[in-house]
Formats: structure tokens, sequence, C-alpha cells
């Protein structure tokens, strides 16, 4: 099919027709809608009080100034600690790091093993899991804490970790069942064949045969983690909370005079991993929520 | 490779058995396990500490009597139904232009997805502020010369709702879109040669054919958005915070509020499990659409 010829040059039909104008009229408008508050964040983030005191939401800066990023980054108050959002950075990071590595390995592991190595009772667990997933989570929060505090995790990085492995096991768990119930059975009765078992096959065929699903579980979990808000107040005290919580606690704070400047400065800040990895993935991206929205 | 060792039947379950452990426990520990003991302890008038002191239905009582609860649920009902119309209708519009082989898609998908990436605490802060009625659109449009402008749903308990659900779509619409478009992808090219050998107009075909092809991917939706819009909680924590007064409070903040501040675990859990209960509510009927009646695989 690569050798087909597709059309150069200009469309035949003219491009101001009636439904043209309304077609991209209304999409234009609706980008207005979904890049306004982007932009405005970015351009409030570049301006100092004065400017923002005076002159338009809309406008952009006269004077760009990068300090109140700076302020945001290392001087921002929440409650006493002074230090800004980079605290609350650098717990994000050692919360979504290891929680979204320890979640899709213990999730495909888990796919693969209901796919090709069904067991008695496995698709009911499964089933359950799926269920699971749209319980509201107010409903388990207090015996998970119970179970944290026997486990003596509760309030530390490692129980909110055990916290985002346990709620991204369903979604990644279907995204890897559907992928590998897709690879070719025969593969895996070869390799059987040929002497290898559990780990052999996962971690000599799967795993290597399943790369792009691994880097959707990777965009999912990384964004889905970073934007945590609810499990992070819940289960961890204020040294470790995670940046949604801090930037929520500077931003909302009651006391002393809003300098929105710095506020929308945190607050890009506090978007910008999750953008970098839209951005950045692409039309994985897309794939990723969709296999997390609809059973494949 | 010699293949003279055949794996043992036994190890091989034992194996699997292995990797399925923490399925295993999520399920009965967590999801099962943590959800009766939820419902049990209801029951019971825990205060501080839970404690299995019998107080039958009581806590729910006191729940339907409380008007901060009721206060949420009426929220809720309100939020929840604006939100799901205008999200399956913008969904559905926006799937449908982008679906008339425009230009320039990916910029417009790219364009219309980016929020979903966003959390909800980002989107509340930023149309927080951009609602703002002394710097925000308000105060542009004035400054612009119409005086008497105004706009400012996030102090208004009449409007304060709409002010959560602009914010709302914006971060979730986009999604819509891209379910919507998928479905509308999966809609087999013959009918729409059909509908046009037959002289059937575009929009009739929408209405008419498409709509209700798509019924699958709808329901779909719709216990997606609602499923989530029952757990509510980040966006509004960081645009209203439930104000002004408690007219933009929620079911999931008032357990927050019951569970971990106000140190009523049993008012906590009881207004949880009615959470449960409203997402079995759309729930039960999804599934058994879904599921009942045809087997899988």
């Amino acid at each position: 099919m690569a050798d087909t010829v597709t059309p150069r040059g200009k469309r035949p039909q003219s491009r101001f027709t009636t439904n043209n104008i309304v077609l991209y009229g209304i999409l234009g408008v609706m980008s207005i809608y979904y890049l306004l508050p982007l932009y405005v964040m970015v351009m409030t983030s570049l301006k100092d009080m004065v400017e923002i005191r005076v002159g338009n939401i809309f406008a952009p800066p006269v004077e760009v100034t990068f300090q109140p990023w700076i302020k945001a980054w290392s001087q921002a108050c929440t409650g006493l600690n002074c230090d800004g959002l980079s605290r609350g950075f650098w717990n994000s990071v050692m919360i979504t790091v290891p929680s979204v590595i320890i979640s899709i390995i213990v999730a495909s592991v888990n796919g693969y093993a209901l796919v090709n190595w069904k067991f008695k009772g496995s698709e009911v667990f499964f089933t359950i899991l799926i269920f699971g997933s749209f319980i509201p989570y107010q409903i388990m929060l207090y015996p998970i804490v119970i179970i944290l505090r026997e486990l003596g995790i509760y309030g530390t990085l490692s129980g909110l970790i055990l916290v985002h492995t346990i709620f991204g096991m369903p979604i990644l768990t279907l995204l890897f069942r559907n992928y590998f119930s897709s690879l070719p059975e025969e593969l895996f009765k070869a390799a059987r064949v040929d002497g290898a078992g559990f780990w052999g096959i996962y971690f000599q065929i799967m795993l290597p045969m399943s790369m792009p699903i691994f880097v959707v579980a990777l965009i999912l979990q990384i964004t889905g983690i970073w934007n945590d808000f609810l499990f992070g107040v819940v289960f961890t005290k204020p040294e470790i909370y995670p940046m949604t919580v801090q930037l929520n606690n500077i931003v909302n704070s009651v006391q002393g005079v809003k300098e929105y400047n710095v506020n929308m400065a945190a607050t890009m800040l506090t978007g910008l991993v999750p953008l970098i990895v839209y951005f950045v993935s692409g039309k994985l991206f897309v794939r990723g929520i969709a296999a997390g929205a609809v059973k494949g | 490779m010699s293949g003279q060792t055949r794996p043992v039947r036994v190890l091989r379950n034992l194996n699997a058995k292995i990797a399925a452990v923490p399925m295993i426990l999520t399920t009965l520990v967590v999801f099962v396990g943590g959800t009766i003991w939820t419902v049990i302890y209801s029951f019971t008038n825990s205060k501080l500490l839970p404690k299995l002191q019998w107080v039958g239905t009581a806590q729910y009582e006191r729940l339907w009597n409380n008007d901060l609860w009721n206060a949420a649920i009426h929220n809720l009902l309100f939020f929840g139904v604006m939100s799901m119309v205008f999200t399956i209708g913008i969904g559905f519009l926006l799937a449908v232009l982008m679906d008339q082989k425009i230009r320039f898609e990916d910029t417009f998908r790219t364009i219309m997805l980016y929020p979903f990436a966003l959390s909800f605490i980002v989107t509340g802060l930023v149309w927080q502020w951009i609602l703002d009625p002394g710097m925000g659109l308000q105060e542009v449009v004035r400054r612009m010369g119409w005086e008497s402008f105004s706009f400012d749903p996030l102090h208004d308990p009449d409007t304060v709702l709409y002010g959560l659900l602009i914010a709302g779509l914006w971060q979730g619409t986009g999604f819509t879109m891209c379910l919507m478009l998928a479905g509308l992808r999966g809609i087999d090219e013959d009918i729409w040669k059909a509908a046009r050998v037959d002289g059937i107009p575009r929009w009739k075909t929408y209405i008419f054919v498409v709509i209700p092809m798509m019924r699958p991917v709808f329901i779909t939706t719709l216990v997606l958005v609602a499923a989530g819009i029952i757990k509510l909680y980040d966006l509004v924590v960081a645009q209203t915070n439930g104000n002004p007064g408690n007219a933009s409070q929620m079911p999931a903040m008032y357990v927050y509020r019951y569970m971990f501040t106000a140190q009523n675990l049993g008012q906590g859990f009881a207004a949880s499990t009615m959470m449960l209960l409203s997402v079995l509510i759309v729930l039960i009927p999804w599934a058994y659409l879904e599921f009942g009646g045809k087997k899988r695989g």
C-alpha cells in the first residue's frame, strides 16, 4: 500500500465554503478555550506584581521577569517552611519513580500470568480487580490507613508507594493483559516446548516484544501518580507531601498578600512534568488513556 | 536449545500463583476486605478510633439530617448532570468536527487533550485565577469599556458550580472527544456510502444512524464520567474549597472531613458507603448491559 499515490497540491473544492468556515470557526474558538489557561499561566508568571495589578490578565508582560519562578521554586512558604516548591518536587520524584517502576513490574507479570498461565480463579480475581477500580477510593482509605499502620509504614514514602502500586494495578493489569493476549500464542508454546519456564518466557520473549505497551504504561503512571492529590494528603506527612499538595497549600494559604505571579509560576512548575510527558509522548498518550478507559 | 526438561505442572501453576499474589492480596484484602470493613463499621459509633459498638442505622440518619451532607449531595447531582450533558455533548460535537477530514487534525487534538494531562489541582488553581473578579476575565472586560459586566461565578452560591464546570470541562472534554472519535472511526465506511446513495444528508445520518450505532461508546463514556464525578475532590479543593458557604461542597470532601479532621469515623464510613452505593447504582445496570447475556472469552 505504500506506493499509493497521494494527491498533491491544493484540494479541488474551495476552502472557503460556509461549512468550512463554521467547522474551523468552532474548532478555533474551542482551541482558544483550551489554550487560554496555559497562556494566562505563563504570562502571569512572567510579570511582576505591579504589572499584574494595573495590567490585563491576557496581556503579555511588558517587562519579562523570572523572579516569580525563582521564588516559587526556592522561597515560597507553606506553613513555617519557606524553602519553596523544590521540596514538593523532589518528594514527588521520590514518590513517582519507585511507584511507577514497582507498579509496572507487578502489573506486567500479573497480566502475563493472567493470559498465559491461567489458574483456577484467576479470571475471578481479575474481574474483582476491574470492578475495584470503580469503587470510590474513600471507602478504602481508612482500612488502608490501618494496614499501613500495622506494617509500620503509615505516613512514609514506602506507604504511599504501596498505595500507588495497589491502585495502579487494575488499569495496568488490564493494559498488559490485553496486550499479551494479542501476541501470537505460538510464540509462547514454542518457548515452552524449548523448555523455557515462567520467568524465562517473561524475560526473554514477552518483555522484549512488549516495549510499546511498557511505554504506554509508563506515560499513564507518571502522569497519574504525579497528579495525585488525595493519596498524598491522606497517607503522607507534611514533610513529604507531594508537589500537588504543597502547591495547593502555597496558593490557597490564607496568610499574607497573594502573589499571583508566584502562584502561577508554582502551578506551571507542577504542571510541567505531565506536560512534558504529554508533548514528548504524542500519540502514545492517547493510546494510553484510551487503553485505560475502554476495555480492549 | 535443549528441550528435555518439560515444566512440571505443579511448579508451573505455583509460579503463576506467586506472580499473582499481589493481585490476589489487592483484590481480597484491599478491595473486598476494605470495602466490607468500612460498610460494617458504618453501623458503629466509632469516633476517634474504630470500635465495634453497634448503633444500627444511626450514622445514616445523622448523615441524611446533616445540612452539609445534603448540600453536598445536591451539589453533586447538579454538577454531575450538567457535567455529563456537556461532556458528552461537547465531546461528541468535537469528535464529529474532527472527523470531517480536516487539516491539522493532530494539532487540534494536541490542543484539546493537553489539559487532560494536567492535575485537577493545576486546573482548579488556574481557573480560580482566570475567574478572579478583581483581576481576571471580569476586570478585563470592564476595562475594555463594558463597566457593568459581571462574571464572578466563584463567589456566588448560585453560580459557583458553573465555575467548577468551566474548569472541569476544560480538563475532561478532550478525553471524551478522543473516545468519541475512536467510536466514529470504528463505524463502517459502507454505512456512509449507503447513506450517500440514498441521498440522506450528513447531519441526518449522524443523528439517526451513527449515534444509535455508537450507543456502547456513549454508555462507556457516561459510566466513566459518572464514576469520576462521584469521586470529585481535588478540583473543588483547589478551586473553591467548598465555598462560598457550602455551595460547592462535595460528598468526597465530607468523607475526608469526618474521617481525618473531625475525628468522627462512623460518619465518614457512612458517607463513604453512600458514595459506594451511588457508584453501584451507575455500575450495575452498565455491567448488566455490557456483560449480561453474552459470554466473554
